[in-house]
């Protein structure tokens, strides 16, 4: 027969001062868990909602960022009229010709200058990004040095508001207005028209890539087919949202890191949840002398005793939970070795995280819990009522 | 008081079980401050060695992704206090399957004979020495690299190019030692431009310029000297100090400083608290036998010394576990696979030491005092009444 629940609880009431402290320390494991979960997280929302499972990129073969890619006009010529691609209702190929350079930008919050992306393309590119929104001002328009900048970059640079100009390549650049991709990694992107920006960079002929919308999925896998079964072209097609995807990498370092960090401080917990434990079961060796007399098994007592370190494990787990919520939603950047740019982007505290946070709080109270709960449990009757 | 050092001792240990778990919490919970303070220390903290000091590294000033022109070299060779300049380009592209990150290496075109120049410290066998000078196609790789990859001095290996639209095959003639511990593959860049086709512009392009000047009083004088030339150039540079230079790139992993702190705090919070409750259980369970020492004559004073030096000895020893297992852990950190910035200088240096200890012997002190004090104030009366 299980004790009932009521008296861990209780006892973890009774005893205050010492649940609290056991409990605040698992708190800052879990925190310190989730602070860096959610770095990831939002960091993963970023690249996942970049990028249309239709569209594909055409990148040089071999070449797995648009950075390191180049492109000539004659290669978009090649491609623009490759069969499966979507036509608009002008009757024109959804093709992009796109140029990527990366840019420095003075900012407050480094003196060495932020690199953000830079994205010169076709006016028939802007079309093909449905996800973009003009939160203030208007696009740029073709044949003027006017750029279009994302939220991410407007809210970090003071220079980059509609009305003001910044200075790259050859000049002045006119901010003209602010969009909004979503949770997208484009909000880390200023985009402009691809001729003003390649003669500026002085790269009219070396673009960069090629985003293409096909007209069903069908089509999505016969241009990535067409494209390596060309070897003339050198060109090599990959889906838009797996680019992305791969992107997420960059967050790597920080979340081993993290994970790392994470796992010393849990261990470190777990033997503090452990000493809390076994005082916990000398101070009530009476109790659990009583509750043998009553006829509790040593299989309950183990129990009652883990399911008390569980529970104190998991009260810390709330705690963390509450303690990483304000994080939530503060903007942060991380740098990709895949655009040699910083994306912007917000910490998110999913539930899945909080979910992770919790699991990874009860390990250690199951963790800390399970000795003493063995050592309450092969207590003998006798030594244990005379125990003062 | 000296004369109660024994009895501090045996106290210490009396309760061996909770005596021990908590000298492995406080341990886990140091040993990553350890690990936390050295890494601060090794990216923000350590000084340049002295070759370091005088090595200086010229980019574009946009970016590193820019290319500057060929023609830069000569122009800063000639730069009095210039000792040497080698051009230095990252040279990205594919080795085998690049999914795999196993088969992800840096890989620099530098001029063999300049780049010696440049770097005297690099230690190599003189027939290596001498075929990477003269061969054109040679290629020399640290050990660590070469077993990573299973290369043998002969073997062939082969890049294909990305950002260059080239592939390169080269012929591993041996093995140098960095002693800054950079872990690189490095080839000639005479059989790069060859390789290109004439009139492709990457034939007249560098990555970097390493520089490598007379003095430390020159350096800066350099540093202005080199930026200055360029300055109204097309392609403007950015001169730095190889340390600033390798501090940009830990800044790509985002806020490092401020994520560094915020754990720290965390983690010495959590060991105030794990402390703080220890003491408190076993203050707790004693406070009769303070009664007894009263009894006996021992002073509130005294017996407030006896309590607080054992809470330092617990965290002291705590402290002193927590540092071993992080010089442990860090000589793994540094032999791994995993280098996202410069970590060849981390280490559990004497300062480390001093600290860390001087905060477990702290932590200890303030955590130890309320309860301490509670009890060296309880009247004797009081204290032999209570059955703890």
């Amino acid at each position: 027969m299980a004790i009932p629940l009521s008296y861990n609880f209780r006892n973890l009431m009774v005893r205050k001062t010492t649940t609290l402290m056991t409990a605040l320390g698992v708190a800052l494991t879990v925190a310190v868990l989730l602070a860096v979960l959610a770095l990831v997280s939002g960091l993963e929302t970023a690249f996942a909602e970049t990028g249309n499972p239709l569209q594909i990129l055409v990148l040089r073969k071999g070449a797995n960022a648009e950075l390191s890619s180049g492109m000539s006009r004659q290669n978009f010529q090649d491609i623009k009229f490759k069969p499966g691609i979507a036509k608009n209702s002008a009757g024109e190929p959804l093709a992009s010709l796109e140029m990527v350079t990366v840019i420095n930008l003075q900012s407050v919050d480094s003196i060495n200058g932020i690199n953000v992306t830079l994205r010169g393309l076709l006016p028939i590119g802007l079309t093909m990004r449905n996800e973009l929104k003009l939160q203030s001002g208007r696009w740029f328009e073709a044949g003027k040095r006017e750029i279009t900048v994302g939220k991410g970059i407007a809210k970090r640079f003071p220079d980059a508001q509609v009305g003001k100009q910044l200075k790259f390549g050859k000049g002045q650049w006119t901010v003209v207005g602010v969009f909004d991709a979503g949770g997208s990694a484009t909000n880390s992107e200023i985009l402009g028209d691809l001729n003003q920006i390649s003669s500026d960079f002085d790269r009219s002929e070396g673009l960069s890539s090629v985003l293409v919308r096909a007209q069903d999925r069908g089509s999505v896998t016969a241009i990535i087919n067409a494209m390596a079964d060309d070897p003339r072209l050198g060109l090599e097609g990959l889906s838009e949202v797996d680019y992305y995807k791969a992107q997420t990498s960059s967050g790597a370092p920080i979340k081993y890191l993290g994970i790392f960090i994470a796992i010393v401080m849990a261990v470190g917990s777990s033997f503090a949840a452990m000493n809390t434990m076994y005082a916990a079961v000398s101070r009530r060796a009476k109790e659990i002398g009583t509750l043998r007399v009553l006829g509790f098994s040593q299989g309950s007592i183990l129990l009652s005793f883990f399911i008390e370190s569980v529970a104190l494990s998991l009260l810390g787990g709330l705690i963390g939970c509450l303690l990483a919520l304000p994080l939530n939603g503060i903007t942060t950047g991380i740098g990709s070795f895949v655009t040699f740019s910083e994306i912007s982007f917000p910490f998110t505290v999913t539930p899945k995280v909080m979910m992770y946070g919790m699991a990874f709080a009860a390990f250690m109270g199951a963790a800390g819990g399970l000795l003493p709960a063995q050592s309450a449990a092969k207590k003998e009757i006798l030594t244990a009522l005379r125990e003062v | 008081m000296l004369r109660f050092i024994p009895l501090i001792f045996k106290n210490s240990f009396r309760n061996r079980r909770r005596s021990i778990l908590t000298v492995l919490s406080m341990g886990a919970s140091l040993c990553l401050l350890g690990i936390l303070f050295s890494l601060y220390q090794s990216l923000f903290l350590s000084e340049p060695s002295q070759a370091q000091a005088l090595r200086l590294i010229t980019r574009h000033r946009v970016s590193l992704t820019n290319f500057l022109p060929a023609a830069y070299e000569a122009k800063i060779r000639a730069i009095p206090g210039v000792k040497d300049v080698t051009s230095w380009t990252w040279f990205g592209g594919v080795y085998k399957d690049n999914r795999d990150p196993n088969n992800f290496f840096a890989r620099f075109a530098v001029e063999p004979d300049h780049y010696f120049g440049v770097r005297p410290d690099v230690k190599l066998d003189a027939d290596v020495r001498q075929a990477f000078l003269t061969e054109r196609t040679a290629a020399i790789t640290t050990a660590k690299l070469a077993k990573q990859l299973k290369w043998k001095v002969g073997d062939r290996v082969t890049l294909i190019g990305d950002i260059f639209p080239v592939t390169l095959e080269f012929k591993m003639v041996g093995l140098f030692d960095d002693p800054e511990g950079n872990d690189s593959f490095l080839f000639n860049r005479e059989y790069l431009r060859e390789a290109l086709p004439t009139g492709s512009k990457f034939r007249d392009v560098a990555g970097t310029y390493y520089i490598l000047g007379e003095s430390v009083d020159a350096m800066p004088r350099i540093t202005r000297a080199v930026d200055e030339m360029f300055d109204n150039a097309p392609q403007p540079t950015k001169t730095e100090s190889e340390k600033q230079f390798q501090l940009a790139f830990a800044s790509f992993l985002g806020n490092l400083k401020l994520f560094l702190a915020a754990i720290c705090a965390a983690v010495t919070f959590t060991i105030l608290l794990v402390s703080g409750n220890t003491m408190a259980m076993s203050v707790r369970e004693r406070v009769r036998e303070v009664g007894i020492l009263k009894t006996l004559g021992f002073t509130s004073g005294e017996v407030l010394g006896i309590i607080l030096g054992e809470a330092s000895i617990i965290s002291l020893v705590g402290g002193v576990v927590g540092l071993l297992l992080a010089t442990v852990l860090v000589g793994l950190l540094k032999s791994g696979p995993m280098q996202f910035a410069n970590l060849s200088q981390m280490s559990i240096s004497p300062a480390i030491w001093g600290i860390c200890t001087s905060v477990s012997l702290l932590i200890g002190l303030f955590s130890a005092f309320i309860p301490a004090q509670g009890a060296s104030r309880t009247s004797i009366l009081d204290a032999l009444r209570s059955n703890g």
